[in-house]
């Protein structure tokens, strides 16, 4: 028995299943599929969306029949190599400053923790990009300390400013758009995850590591300046395109 | 004389929601950026066709109300395919009326000339293709407009008064005007759908309630459909680990009422997805307007992969369905309104199914 599932979404994507959670070792194995499909470079394969459990694959499948793409996954699936293959590490700047955080005194009291507590706590964490989605460079983010994990309000706000670094469960996100939202806000970042001008749109893929650097208000405010003149770069700090 | 101007359209009023569209963007949804794309391609290919493009060229995708166009160069043939619709030519802004023109062929334009667009009556979308294109740089491999991002088409939204989107010819080429025959643009009523992938979310009972039920579309944009007809309930929960969503994806929220996801559906998401509408219905999905009925059949995954390979023979032949408008009809005389029809709808050559062939 395969340790996964195929299931067809219509008849030009296949969804590759490999748990129902959230689960840093499915993540692995998802994204490892991806690589594994992407660098193969099959005839028919028109793009690969990883998600937290599972590998979307769409095709065509006049060129490359269900069956036969099916199989192609199973082989890629026995050979996968699961070292951790390193993704982009990135240093973001973000400000926790009261002002940009209006839920931050809540999680607080909600936590029993202080807010110099939550802070340190969520800025403490190498995160994971589990994947990309809801909105264009939208990363979610793992995992979140468990002492931090609080379900989502019931009832979201209509609107959120870009940039806003929040919570939500083990994940966090800083939404690159103005957005409704129903996690907890505890911060606003400077740095633009989503940029339709720059060459590939979208800062962070998943796979890549995160930690997040707290900045003062005024540093915020400069960094915010830059982002807006375009003349804010961020590198990753290790990988590809990383700052020598 | 010639203007120093680039040839353009210029926009002065514009319609609810024009934007420019072409077949979308591939390879980008892993960065959480939507494929978007023409609602409906197989009219935006025939708009295309009719001016003598490439079939997925960047073309004008209008929604609900059109908008009013003026003429910045010397001449340019444009197509209209899709809706019914008054389709006007004014001389200049200020008569009060114009010509009506017929959709589904080509007309040449003259600089000064005003196209007026109505509001659409029986479909939700009409293509204005123009001969040479538009002049607007891809972003990300397409023209297309994704509005929430800010990319692609002109300035990343859709347009507004004032525009002047830049056209690559400033002149017609010397041919004979077109029409389109006997292409199939048909609204059907019944969808071919593949069940899942969460089919295991939803009893039997359920399952069988969507599969036998009759739905009707109570709102729609470019991100998706939302349906309203027989409530299904779920199984277990009506939350998923997100995953993502194939175009077509019925996904059945809290509410238990579905949702077809289209073009600018979010990459992403956590709502079970009861069954996904088949490739080769897609393009008649992105027809129906609001109001519309519809049901789903499911079907074998080999029946999609055929009914795909017949909607490709279709778009093969689509350069073979032009034929030249016969003389007298290429004046711009005036026309009753109710000719301003698309063939495949008055004439009802499409199936039960909606089968494109």
């Amino acid at each position: 028995m395969p340790d996964y599932k195929v299931l067809p979404a219509g008849d030009t994507a296949l969804i590759v299943e490999f748990g129902e959670g959230i689960d840093r070792k499915i993540s692995q194995r998802v994204l490892a599929l991806a690589r594994s499909l992407n660098a193969a470079g099959i005839g028919g394969i028109i793009e690969t969306v990883p998600t937290f459990r599972s590998l979307m694959v769409y095709y065509d499948p006049l060129v490359l029949p269900p069956q036969s793409l099916a199989a192609r996954i199973d082989e890629s699936i026995r050979g996968l190599r699961l070292a951790e293959v390193a993704g982009r590490a990135w240093r973001l700047p973000v400000c926790y400053d009261a002002a940009l955080a209006p839920d931050l005194e809540d999680v607080a009291a909600r936590t029993g923790l202080s807010v110099a507590q939550v802070v340190e706590r969520h800025s403490a964490v190498d995160y994971h990009v589990y994947m990309l989605g809801f909105l264009p460079g939208q990363a979610y983010m793992g995992d979140v300390p468990r002492e931090l994990n609080l379900a989502r309000h019931e009832t979201p706000r209509p609107r959120i400013p870009a940039g806003s670094l929040a919570i939500a469960m083990a994940m966090t996100c800083i939404f690159p758009l103005v957005t409704p939202c129903g996690w907890h806000l505890i911060g606003r970042s400077p740095i633009p995850l989503w940029d339709a001008h720059g060459p590939g749109g979208a800062l962070l893929a998943p796979g890549d590591r995160v930690t997040f650097t707290p900045v003062s208000m005024r540093e915020y405010e400069n960094l915010l300046v830059k982002a807006i003149e375009g003349t804010l770069k961020i590198l990753p700090t290790e990988g590809l395109g990383a700052a020598a | 004389m010639k203007e120093a101007k680039t040839p353009a359209l210029r926009v002065l009023s514009p319609g609810l929601l024009t934007t420019l569209q072409d077949l979308g963007r591939e390879g980008y949804q892993h960065l959480g950026i939507p494929v978007s794309g023409a609602l409906d391609p197989m009219s935006l290919r025939a708009a295309n066709a009719l001016v003598g493009n490439p079939l997925g060229s960047g073309a004008l995708e209008i929604a609900v109300v059109g908008p009013t166009l003026a003429i910045d160069a010397d001449e340019v043939r444009m197509a209209f395919v899709g809706a019914q619709a008054a389709i006007e030519i004014l001389p200049d802004v200020t008569a009060s009326a114009g010509t009506l023109i017929g959709s589904n062929e080509s007309i040449r334009l003259r600089r000064g000339d005003i196209v007026r667009i109505g509001a659409l009556r029986n479909a939700t979308t009409l293509y204005v293709a123009v001969e040479g294109g538009f002049d607007v740089a891809p972003a990300l491999g397409s023209v297309s407009t994704y509005i929430r991002g800010g990319l692609g088409g002109f300035a990343g939204r859709a347009l507004a008064s004032g525009d002047r989107l830049p056209l690559v010819r400033n002149s017609a080429t010397e041919r004979d005007e077109y029409r389109l025959d006997g292409l199939d643009l048909g609204l059907p009523k019944r969808f071919r759908v593949i069940a899942g992938p969460q089919s295991d979310y939803f009893s039997e009972t359920a399952r069988a309630k969507f599969f036998g039920g009759e739905y009707t579309i109570v709102g729609s944009d470019r991100m998706g459909m939302r349906l309203d007809g027989p409530k299904i309930e779920h199984l277990r929960g009506y939350n998923i680990t997100s995953d993502a969503i194939a175009p077509g994806s019925i996904q059945v929220p809290g509410n238990g009422k579905p949702i077809v996801l289209l073009a600018d559906r979010q990459t992403t998401g956590g709502y079970p997805k009861i069954a996904t509408v088949i490739s080769a219905d897609l393009p008649a999905l992105g027809r129906l307007p609001i109001g519309a009925k519809l049901s789903f059949e499911p079907v074998s995954i080999e029946t999609a992969v055929e009914a795909r390979r017949q909607m490709l023979a279709e778009i093969e032949t689509i350069e073979d369905r032009i034929v030249p408008l016969v003389p007298e009809a290429t004046d711009v005389a005036p026309r009753l309104f109710d000719n301003n029809l698309i063939s495949g709808i008055i004439d009802g050559k499409i199936d039960e199914q909606g089968r494109v062939a």
